[in-house]
């Protein structure tokens, strides 16, 4: 064993393909440069993460089962809000699809790891320090950050609770391991393909994630810039926002919406490319229009960076700029509807059958839609008078992310689970987990809507009496939703320790390199390339 | 032989990745330096704009020109103190009506409340924020620093003047003062 570890760390570069032991305990998870291993903590981190800002969520709906203050005072309230959204941002979505990312794009390509194994341990190792920052803060005097997930200034700086600091240096881990992780991605798709895939030939899948590592390139370096501009703004006599010092506050709102917006599509972008592999797989077809979608997911990710401003409407912005904003804003509507009519035309007399993955596919492509016409409102300048800063907000990000984002992510668990663990999952389980998953969270977020167009505000902690029985709803949808998501937890353990034995490809209408290894995929694939002919059977486009 | 040929291209696999690295990580530093460069472009972009209601912060000189009787403009005034400044601060009147190219001169109070010497500083907006370029400053108090000692109270005065140019359908102007605590900045 110890001369074995001494070879491989000797090597420059990790090729111990050849060989397949790993070290044991807890050694093999903190050394581990292997792509499916760094994948498996990226993924139980993001759960673990996704469970603890659920567990804030349910004691925000808890506080507003009721109008009036009964749980929580309302400062801990904005903390919980705050904390609830950066850690579902940037611990729970992010990491998840970067844990997919890890594990499947480098059997996707044929390819034995990602390129830059070292950096793919050192990305994800640092994420758990950065949430222990940004969680320890709520044990601090100061308490946690309470001023919203998006910290505008002078909230952040001058009204400042005192966990500014704290939350900068949070934020400032998060960034580095996303753009490592992302840095990776990028060097992966371009450098590691097999011989003969060509770009035009890699699953949809891999494409999302190239452009969306694109994406955080180039904006998650803005977003550490305006986190120090806040930190110095508060500790160290700056006034980049600040108006006595000659800054601008409103500037604030540009700069962390110019990284703010293209991070909605980071968060979105992967869930297209799960759903783009599930749905052809259980509707016995190839994917409608491959090329366009690789086209408009490329147009959404340009789009995204000339639409910030559509969240600042209300700031006082010249009657140009929000025509500007928000004609660019409803032409994102345009490459998402592509997408959106090719996954029906995909499924379109096809022979469909309705696994769990499958379920989770389409409620994403309903629910996920629906969540595209509520921002669609949202982008016309004068209802967003209206909206601005109501519960209707909070719906439709909620549709986008939970329903769209999240059960994308869960269609794709499915989906690979037998790949990654050589067994089946529970399907009467799994099939409960959709149901009260999916009947819940309507519940959840449905009424919002309702909400909002009636005025509920959101972030705050009391509200007028009008909106009881909605807010009890929500509430319950709440609840119900938080516990379900315990079932897939069951379902996940279950499949690890045990369960019928899952064959190399489960699924009989799946296509993709990650079928023709073993399941449970070997430690090493892909240590020599795949033949052409499978390269060739894994490409999407119609024939 | 065949893990020779698996170092081979292992090595020019490490090359071309670190090439590729190289290049994404001047990505990476180009756009932390972008964002910081986006605090001078803000500048110059409301100031060629004349977007985001920031007035001249210098003073200009009044150019005695012809008047326009024939519109009259409604200028408001209106102040807010911001964290912090116990001061009793409020303009001496609230509106006044004015013609394009007419100089107007109208005058401020300011009290220190508190028990130690506060420096304040005045900071202008204009609303709606196009018409910012239109309202030409030619003194103002907000243009220096307002030292106070403790109970000590000061008439401040701004002489202004709205452009021919105003667009048509202006017809009131809010500007606004709001009033900063900048004693431990100036000290």
């Amino acid at each position: 064993m110890t001369t074995d570890v001494i070879t491989q760390d000797s090597h420059d570069e990790h090729h111990d393909s050849d060989h397949d032991h790993k070290m044991t305990g807890i050694k093999r998870w903190l050394y581990t440069t292997n792509h499916k291993d760094i994948g498996t903590l990226y993924l139980w981190f993001a759960f673990i993460m996704f469970l603890t800002g659920g567990a804030l969520a349910m004691v925000i709906r808890a506080e507003l089962f009721q109008p009036g203050l009964q749980i929580v005072e309302p400062d801990f309230f904005n903390q919980l809000t705050t904390v609830h959204g950066l850690v579902m941002v940037f611990g729970a979505i992010m990491p998840a699809f970067t844990g997919f990312a890890n594990w499947m794009l480098p059997m996707m390509l044929g390819a034995p790891d990602m390129a830059l194994p070292r950096m793919n341990n050192w990305s994800f190792w640092i994420l758990p320090f950065a949430f222990a920052i940004l969680l320890g803060s709520f044990f601090m005097e100061s308490g946690a950050p309470n001023f919203g997930w998006t910290f505008y200034a002078p909230l952040s700086t001058t009204y400042s609770n005192g966990s500014t600091a704290f939350f900068v240096f949070a934020v400032h881990i998060m960034g580095i391991s996303s753009i490592m992780g992302a840095i990776n991605i990028v060097v992966t798709i371009m450098n590691m393909r097999a011989p003969g895939m060509t770009y035009m030939k890699m699953p949809l899948f891999v494409w999302t994630f190239f452009i969306t590592a694109y994406l955080l390139i180039a904006v998650m370096p803005v977003l550490a810039g305006v986190v120090t501009m806040l930190l110095t703004d508060t500790y160290f006599g700056t006034s980049f926002f600040d108006a006595a010092g000659g800054g601008d506050p409103v500037m604030f709102q540009h700069i962390f919406w110019f990284f703010g917006h293209p991070e909605v599509y980071i968060m979105i972008l992967p869930a297209f490319g799960i759903v783009s592999t599930t749905i052809p797989a259980f509707s016995r077809k190839r994917l409608f229009g491959y090329s366009s979608m690789v086209y408009a997911t490329s147009s959404i990710a340009l789009l995204s960076f000339i639409v910030w401003a559509h969240h600042m409407f209300t700031t006082g912005m010249p009657l140009f700029g929000e025509l500007f904003f928000m004609y660019c804003t409803m032409l994102i509507a345009v490459p998402t509807g592509v997408k959106v009519f090719n996954w029906v035309a995909t499924m379109w007399r096809g022979s469909l059958s309705f696994e769990t993955p499958m379920l989770f596919s389409i409620a994403f492509v309903i629910l996920f839609t629906i969540g595209g016409f509520s921002g669609l409102m949202l982008a016309m300048t004068p209802v967003d008078f209206q909206y601005h800063d109501t519960y209707f907000v909070v719906a439709h990000f909620h549709y986008v992310l939970v329903t769209g984002s999240l059960f994308s992510l869960y269609a794709g668990a499915y989906f690979w689970l037998p790949k990654w663990t050589g067994h089946m999952y529970n399907d009467t389980l799994s099939k409960w987990h959709f149901w009260c998953s999916l009947i819940s969270v309507n519940l959840l977020f449905f009424p919002m809507h309702f909400l909002g167009l009636a005025g509920m505000p959101r972030r705050i902690p009391d509200y007028a009496l009008q909106f009881a029985d909605f807010n009890k709803w929500v509430s319950i949808g709440g609840f119900a939703f938080g516990l379900s998501q315990l079932i897939f937890l069951a379902v996940v353990i279950k499949c690890i320790r045990g369960g019928e034995k899952a064959p190399a490809k489960p699924w009989d209408g799946a296509i993709g390199l990650e079928w023709t290894v073993a399941s449970p995929a070997p430690y090493h694939t892909f240590s020599t390339p795949p033949p052409q002919s499978d390269i060739d059977n894994a490409d999407q486009h119609e024939h | 032989m065949q893990e020779n040929d698996h170092n081979k291209t292992s090595i020019n696999a490490v090359s071309s990745n670190n090439k590729t690295v190289k290049k994404l990580m001047l990505v990476v530093v180009a756009m932390f330096g972008f964002g910081f460069a986006l605090v001078p472009l803000y500048d110059v972009f409301c100031d060629i704009t004349g977007l985001n209601g920031k007035t001249n912060t210098t003073a200009v000189a009044y150019e005695a020109g012809s008047v326009d009787k024939s519109r009259t403009i409604k200028v408001q005034f209106i102040t807010r103190n911001a964290k912090g400044i116990p001061w009793k601060f409020e303009p001496l009147i609230n509106e006044i009506t004015v013609h394009p190219g007419e100089m107007k001169l109208v005058s401020f109070y300011a009290k220190n409340n508190a028990q130690h010497d506060i420096i304040g500083q005045a900071v202008p907006s204009v609303a709606p924020g196009l018409a910012a370029s239109y309202f030409h400053k030619i003194e103002c108090f907000c243009f220096t620093q307002q030292p106070l000692k403790a109970g000590e109270d000061v008439e401040m005065s701004l002489q202004f003047y709205v452009d021919l140019a105003l667009p048509e359908d202006l017809t009131t102007l809010t500007l606004s003062y709001t009033l900063y605590d900048i004693t431990e900045k100036s000290s």
